[in-house]
């Protein structure tokens, strides 16, 4: 890999221009590339390798694009079972946390650089005191952990140090899955959902389709029982109880909101299945009638007791081995993460913790408040802090300690399923840091151990391909790349590989070709579920009427706090809210009203882009938090959402100062939620910035849905004349394609609003980020946003995107054509003959243009431009700019056909959004071939073009929504 | 030239009292050849002149940072810089309609105003070049809007009507400062022999072009003064089609209209005409040139008020009937959002201005009260002003995606620069009136004593 050496002297120069210090010896490990063998680095051509990026420790299979040894993009891994090639928002945006200038650089000793000689010989010093004692005031503190490397060198150094004491805190847990499974099966497991084989789905607050453990693979199992292809239906039907509006909700044929403790009583009625509400028998009786089809899933933040009753239903209704499964728990050592830390905090005042290693998290930010962390942490006689960032546990630390990015090392994790994964660094560690696995060799026989040799000395002995653990966690992926992945379950590849079976550098490198470990998927656990009862403990009503039920939420965007400062994510519309830049209190319109909350649109940016919001006081136990409070339809009366991870201030530049700390007022008996909340108005007020504060459709055709009843009525229902080709006229004469004409299909019945196209788009794209005063001014760049409105008690998503008219309005009035149609029936943009009027805009009644009203891209910051696409220019000041349909990937592609001298193959050119989608929403092709993927949709009944009245006659199509709505259900709405 | 009819005693007089043709000559020049400014013009240009430095600032400004201090976004990509554009090249119109229809049509009233109209036309027609070249966000490829031959072979998109207004405004600037020098020719040779100082003879001698007042310098001029009229009449009806077709070949509703070239050319004239009230009446009471300027003046442009003011008010009005007639709703939303939306406001001022305070003038009373007058040409001013933010901003922040739905509004750079033009605007009159004969000493002449004129046709 003589090359990538080569580009690595290079690129460290560059850094050092940038007066920044990075370590720049070769590296002295092997990386294996995925899918292409590449005899020889071609400069322009990108490389991917496979390796997994990880979210409250699960692992999400990726696919990583390097460019000359620049990581710039991460795609899903199509052979990974948590990715089947798609990737979720945070995965998208990890790239950009890579190249953050805010990264800690160096090692820090009480505040003042130091270095890693120093802190070794101190570790020395540490260790020696330790053995005398067996470690007895050695403490360990770590997030949740997966990896099996991780694991074992963890209970290595119990072995060393018998005394040592292993924490774990996350804050965003799954604490309440753990007790409720421990008190319906007598032990810990973990749960694993077949949505492909449901018919029923009650969701009991669980958002199974952001931000948790395989929620980017259950989105795809999930949809595929959600969409109408070719008149077939046998769509299941997914009720949805939850207290805070989420996407999953938004999915749902019915959702009803309702206050945790209500969620709680109707889960005691779904023990005796039966309830005095005719709303909720019906979802009962609908549950009862498909049995062994039905699940029933419980969201994290509901008490233990609900996920033991949800366990108890799944087993009476004959689910279990059907829609659901489980498996021994894919953290290596299961525990309470707030009991641990309690643990830990109580040691601490005690003056038991002679050294404490915290290995990530940063507990001093987001530890329950009443642990009062920050003040029991000085009292550790000796602290290191492992992280990213110099953050705010670091402050409280003696040592700060840099830690390498997920794509700058050597180490393992495992998935929702089990299935373990190589995590394979694509860049040496651009700012001196060091893995965990490397801080804990330090405690080993051979401290100066690489990580890279922790991990493979691992998996040698623990063996690659020795672990014989067979299930496959759902349908094999469709996808054209993982053909050859099918064939490995085969017979033939099968005896292949036990013919390799002995030879661990061949499955190591299949390992890291793949990106995953074979046969590591957990094997479903026989256990039985306790039939209760179960105690529902928990916040309940104080029966004050005045008061409030406060719920906290990992945040869609920055989750726990730890994107914080990740521009993209900040500047994410989160789903739903289309808040950016900040959390606020959500809140119900009665709700509101009740405290006289008002929102107003304010008249900069308006409706796309600030709201100014009334500031209220939340006082939960004698603390008080100021937020501003936002009114989301749908969310329970009498409940204040507020999402954690904002308010640090120790973020970065970007993250500083955003939104507030909500996790001020959580406490460790009430981690999701708490009553006895008081709201005060306060005379202040806030600006908000929100992408789309107008929700309602005004009687326009812009989204279209129908029941299913409706659907078998009329099958044509989302047609309408000017979808009627005869009657698209124009004095213009047409386009004539002879070659590929390219079109794309979005079916808003599979878009979840998830937000990974956004990201995809903005990362394949270098899409500027512009900052929240400009996101008020409506001025925000994404090339793809998801609109959606509220229609009939429904929640409709609609990706929006260039749609390629072929009457683009947008060409007509173009003075110096710098937006023109292409021979293939794209509207392209000419950025360099762009002078700006922003006509073009204005024309665009699907208003998907964007405009550089500042020099938004950053040309500043060398380590920022690491992350840009080569293949995408950056786009200066004063010029418009809009989705290209991916037209970097269209001329990749064609070349390479054109290289092998064939023709192009259907889904050979995959659009950023259609690529990192869950749900294959998102559907790109030429529309002159009759048999491409888009133009079959494009034939479906349900096809329809937006806004087609104009006579716009966009290329990019829309598929209706069809949902089997229960007919029980709607007479009580 | 024709000449100018004995005042019946119906009408009101062109020019008021007995004048010599001395007389008239030393009125007007003196207020030119006097050597020292009098103390209300030095305040009166100061002021104005702030003004201007207040452009310089907010367009280095705007060059240095971009266009994202004014206050345009997605989805209202033009602003207060589209307004002020269509509502100062508006204002220029009646300049043109002064001195080329009227002379065409032999409305000698218009003897008195037509010069500073036409000045008035020129410095208008400036200000308002200044925007479209202002609001691009590369500002230094403006000439990519040009034909002209270039290595790149590029040429402008025809189709863009944005292309037809470089043409159209080019042009009716062209003609328009052509028409205005060729007409100031005579009485700068006036100036010229009456000048006192060198500067002031050479300058005034360079500019009169050898003019010496002989048959032969008079009968070519009087040819090239008509033919230019002629050529300039079309430009007054072409000019703000055009500056409508902006709009109206869009899809946006509120601007995809077929009334707009007919309803701009009115609006044109309408605030043109009040702009010209808003000048003439300070300018006559500050020079002592009621005799002039007289009520008759006031009296006939208040009637072009009035009756432009109707049309103007009758395309409002089939502006909602079609909206409403045809079914659309995106056109129907527009209009009631016009109402009762977030800019409702702006549109009742616009009403209020352009289409209730106009009907003031079918009383003779308030026709002929000067203040009455001064007050209404304002109001009127900014009714039309008030008519175009109307149509640029609330018919882009509520187009066809509500989901897309947003607000606009100035910020302090938008408000600096509008006020800006209006301090340059007021700055050239004031310069104008000092270095200029701001009425025309040959055609006042003319004026007073028809007799002593004979010309053969």
């Amino acid at each position: 890999m003589i090359d990538r050496r080569e580009f690595l002297r290079l690129m460290g120069a560059s850094l050092a221009l940038a007066g920044t210090s990075c370590n720049v010896s070769p590296p002295v490990e092997e990386i294996v590339p995925y899918v292409r063998e590449p005899l020889d680095i071609v400069p322009g051509e990108p490389l991917f390798y496979s390796t997994v990026t990880t979210l409250g420790g699960y692992a999400l299979g990726i696919l990583v694009e390097s460019h000359l040894g620049r990581p710039t993009k991460i795609e899903g891994n199509p052979l990974h079972p948590s990715s089947l090639g798609a990737t979720d928002v945070f995965a998208q945006a990890s790239v950009l946390s890579l190249y953050d200038p805010d990264r800690s650089k160096d090692v820090l000793r009480n505040g003042q650089i130091s270095t890693w000689e120093t802190f070794s010989s101190d570790i020395r010093k540490i260790i020696a005191a330790q053995r005398q004692n067996g470690g007895a005031g050695l403490h360990l503190l770590t997030e949740t952990i997966t990896s099996p490397t991780l694991a074992f060198q963890i209970g290595e150094l119990q072995k060393t140090f018998p005394g040592a004491v292993w924490h774990q805190f996350e804050p965003i847990d799954r604490s309440n899955e753990r007790k409720g499974a421990i008190s319906a099966f007598g032990t810990d497991v973990e749960t694993v959902y077949r949505f492909d084989k449901a018919d029923v789905i009650v969701s009991l607050d669980a958002d199974f389709l952001l931000g948790r453990p395989g929620s980017v693979r259950y989105a795809r199992d999930f949809i595929q029982r959600r969409r109408i292809r070719q008149g077939e239906t046998g769509l299941s039907r997914l009720y949805v109880l939850q207290t805070t509006p989420t996407i999953t909700g938004a999915a749902a044929d019915h959702c009803i909101a309702m206050l945790p403790a209500e969620i709680g009583s109707f889960a005691q009625e779904l023990i005796s299945m039966s309830s005095p509400d005719a709303r909720r028998s019906a979802i009962i009786e609908d549950l009862a009638a498909h049995r062994g089809s039905s699940l029933v899933i419980a969201g994290r933040s509901q008490p233990p007791a609900v996920h033991a009753i949800a366990h108890a239903v799944n087993s009476a209704l004959g689910n279990v081995g059907q829609t659901v499964y489980y498996t021994e728990t894919v953290a290596a050592n299961s525990v309470d993460s707030t009991e641990s830390l309690s643990a830990l905090v109580n040691d601490l005042d005690a003056g038991r913790v002679e050294t404490l290693l915290v290995l990530g998290g940063n507990p001093v930010y987001n530890a329950p408040a009443d642990l009062h962390f920050a003040e029991s942490l000085r009292k550790a006689g000796w602290a290191a802090h492992l992280s990213l960032y110099n953050a705010e546990t670091s402050a409280h630390c003696e040592w700060h300690l840099p830690a390498t990015h997920e794509l700058e090392m050597w180490s393992d994790a495992r998935s929702f399923d089990g299935t373990a994964s190589i995590i394979q660094p694509l860049i040496e560690p651009l700012f001196n840091g060091r893995s965990p696995h490397e801080l804990l060799a330090m405690f080993s026989d051979s401290p100066q151990a690489a990580g890279y040799d922790v991990v493979r000395r691992f998996w040698r002995t623990h063996g690659i391909g020795t672990v014989q653990k067979t299930v496959p966690a759902g349908p094999v992926p469709r996808t054209e790349a993982n053909v050859g992945s099918a064939n490995a379950n085969s017979s033939s590849a099968e005896d292949n590989i036990a013919d390799r079976a002995n030879s661990f550098e061949a499955s190591w490198k299949q390992a890291l070709r793949d990106g995953y470990i074979r046969d590591t998927a957990f094997s479903p656990k026989n256990v039985s579920a306790s039939a209760g009862p179960f105690e529902l403990t928990g916040s309940r009503p104080t029966g004050d009427q005045r008061s409030f039920v406060l719920i906290f939420r990992a945040d869609p965007s920055v989750y726990d706090g730890r994107f914080a400062n990740n521009g993209w994510l900040q500047e994410m519309p989160k789903p739903l809210t289309k808040l950016t830049w900040d959390n606020a209190a959500l809140m119900s319109p009665a709700t509101a009203e009740r405290l006289g909350i008002e929102n107003d649109i304010a008249n900069t940016g308006g409706s796309h882009g600030q709201v100014i919001a009334d500031v209220v006081e939340l006082n939960l136990n004698g603390v008080t938090l100021r937020a501003p409070a936002f009114i989301l339809p749908d969310h329970a009366d009498n409940s204040i959402t507020v999402s954690l991870g904002y308010g640090r201030d120790r973020a970065g530049q970007l993250g500083n100062g955003t939104g507030f700390n909500a996790y001020a007022l959580r406490n460790s008996n009430a981690m999701w939620s708490a009553a006895g909340l008081n709201v005060a108005k306060t005379t202040e007020r806030f600006s908000l910035a929100c992408t789309q504060n107008h929700t309602n459709m005004e009687g326009r055709d812009l989204v279209r849905i129908a029941t299913l009843a409706e659907y078998e009525q009329d099958q044509n229902f989302a047609k309408r004349d000017a979808d009627d080709p005869e009657k698209q006229i124009s004095l213009y004469p047409g386009w004539e394609y002879n070659g590929h004409a390219w079109g794309m299909a979005v079916d808003t019945a599979s878009c979840i609003g998830c937000n990974a196209c956004v990201a995809a788009c903005q990362a394949e794209n270098n899409i500027p980020v512009v900052g929240k005063t400009e996101v008020m001014r409506a001025r925000e760049m994404h090339w793809i946003r998801i609109d959606h409105y509220y229609e009939n008690g429904a929640t409709l998503l609609q990706p929006v995107m260039c749609q390629h008219c072929e009457n683009a309005p947008c060409e007509l009035v173009c003075p110096v054509e710098a937006t023109t149609h292409s021979s293939e029936g794209l509207n392209e943009m000419t950025y360099n003959r762009c002078v700006g009027t922003r006509y073009c805009s204005n024309n665009c009644p699907y208003k998907v243009r964007r405009f550089n009203f500042f020099g938004f891209a950053d040309y500043e910051t060398p380590l920022v431009q690491l992350q840009r696409n080569p293949q995408v220019t950056v786009r200066s000041r004063g010029v418009m700019e809009k989705c290209t349909y991916c037209v970097q990937r269209i001329q990749n592609a064609k070349i390479k056909a054109e290289v092998e001298g064939r023709e192009l193959r259907d889904g050979e050119i995959v659009t950023a959004c259609q690529q990192a989608c869950p749900t294959e929403a998102i559907v790109f092709g030429d529309i002159n071939d009759p048999d491409s993927r888009v133009t079959r949709l494009k034939r479906e009944a349900t096809n329809y073009g937006l806004l087609a009245e104009l006579n716009t006659r966009p290329r990019t199509t829309y598929l209706a929504t069809v949902r089997d709505r229960n007919e029980k259900m709607m007479e009580k709405e | 030239m024709q000449p100018v009819p004995k005042n019946s005693s119906q009408e009101q007089p062109v020019i008021i009292g007995k004048h010599t043709y001395a007389e008239v000559g030393d009125k007007i020049a003196s207020v030119v050849l006097s050597p020292k400014s009098p103390l209300r013009w030095l305040l009166g240009f100061g002021v104005a002149f702030l003004f201007v430095m207040l452009l310089l600032f907010a367009v280095g400004k705007l060059l240095f940072v971009g266009i994202g201090i004014w206050g345009v976004n997605i989805p209202v990509g033009w602003g207060f810089a589209i307004a002020n554009f269509v509502w100062w090249i508006g204002i220029g119109h009646a300049g043109t309609l002064i001195s080329a229809i009227l002379l065409l049509m032999n409305q000698h009233w218009r003897t008195s105003i037509n010069r500073f109209a036409e000045a008035m036309t020129i410095f208008a027609v400036a200000c308002a070049g200044l925007f479209p070249l202002l609001h691009m966000g590369r500002p230094y490829y403006f000439y990519w809007l040009l034909p002209y031959p270039n290595t790149m072979l590029l040429w402008p998109q025809f189709r863009s009507p944005l292309v037809w207004d470089v043409f159209a405004v080019m042009t009716y600037f062209t003609v328009s400062l052509v028409f205005w020098y060729i007409g100031l020719i005579p009485d700068l040779a006036t100036m010229r022999d009456k000048a006192k100082g060198k500067f002031a003879w050479f300058s005034f001698g360079v500019l009169s072009l050898g003019w010496r007042g002989s048959a032969e310098h008079w009968h070519h001029y009087e040819k090239l003064y008509l033919l230019l009229a002629g050529l300039a009449t079309p430009l007054v009806v072409s000019v703000h089609t055009v500056v409508s077709f902006d709009f109206a070949v869009a899809i946006v509703p509120g601007w995809h209209s077929t009334i707009f070239p007919p309803y701009f050319v009115a609006g044109a004239i309408f605030s043109g005409f009040a702009m010209v009230l808003s000048l003439a009446i300070p300018i006559r009471s500050a020079f002592g040139l009621q005799d002039f300027i007289t009520l008759r003046h006031l009296d006939n442009m208040a009637k072009i008020l009035l009756a432009t003011g109707l049309i103007v008010t009758y395309s409002y009005l089939f502006e909602l009937f079609f909206a409403f007639y045809s079914g659309n709703i995106f056109e129907r939303y527009m209009e009631i959002n016009r109402m009762i939306g977030n800019y409702s406001v702006m549109y009742w001022i616009l009403i209020l201005g352009n289409v209730v305070a106009p009907q003031l003038m079918w009383f003779k009373r308030f026709r002929t009260s000067v203040p009455v007058l001064f007050i209404l040409s304002l109001v009127v001013n900014i009714g039309m002003w008030t008519e175009r933010y109307v149509i640029v901003v609330t018919s882009l922040h509520r187009d066809y995606m509500p989901s897309a739905w947003g607000m606009y509004s100035g910020t302090w750079w938008d408000y600096a620069t509008l006020a800006g033009t209006i301090g340059l605007f007021v700055a050239l009159m004031f310069l104008f009136v000092r270095l200029l004969p701001a009425i025309s000493m040959a055609e006042m002449r003319k004026a007073i004593a028809p007799a002593d004129v004979k010309e053969a046709d």
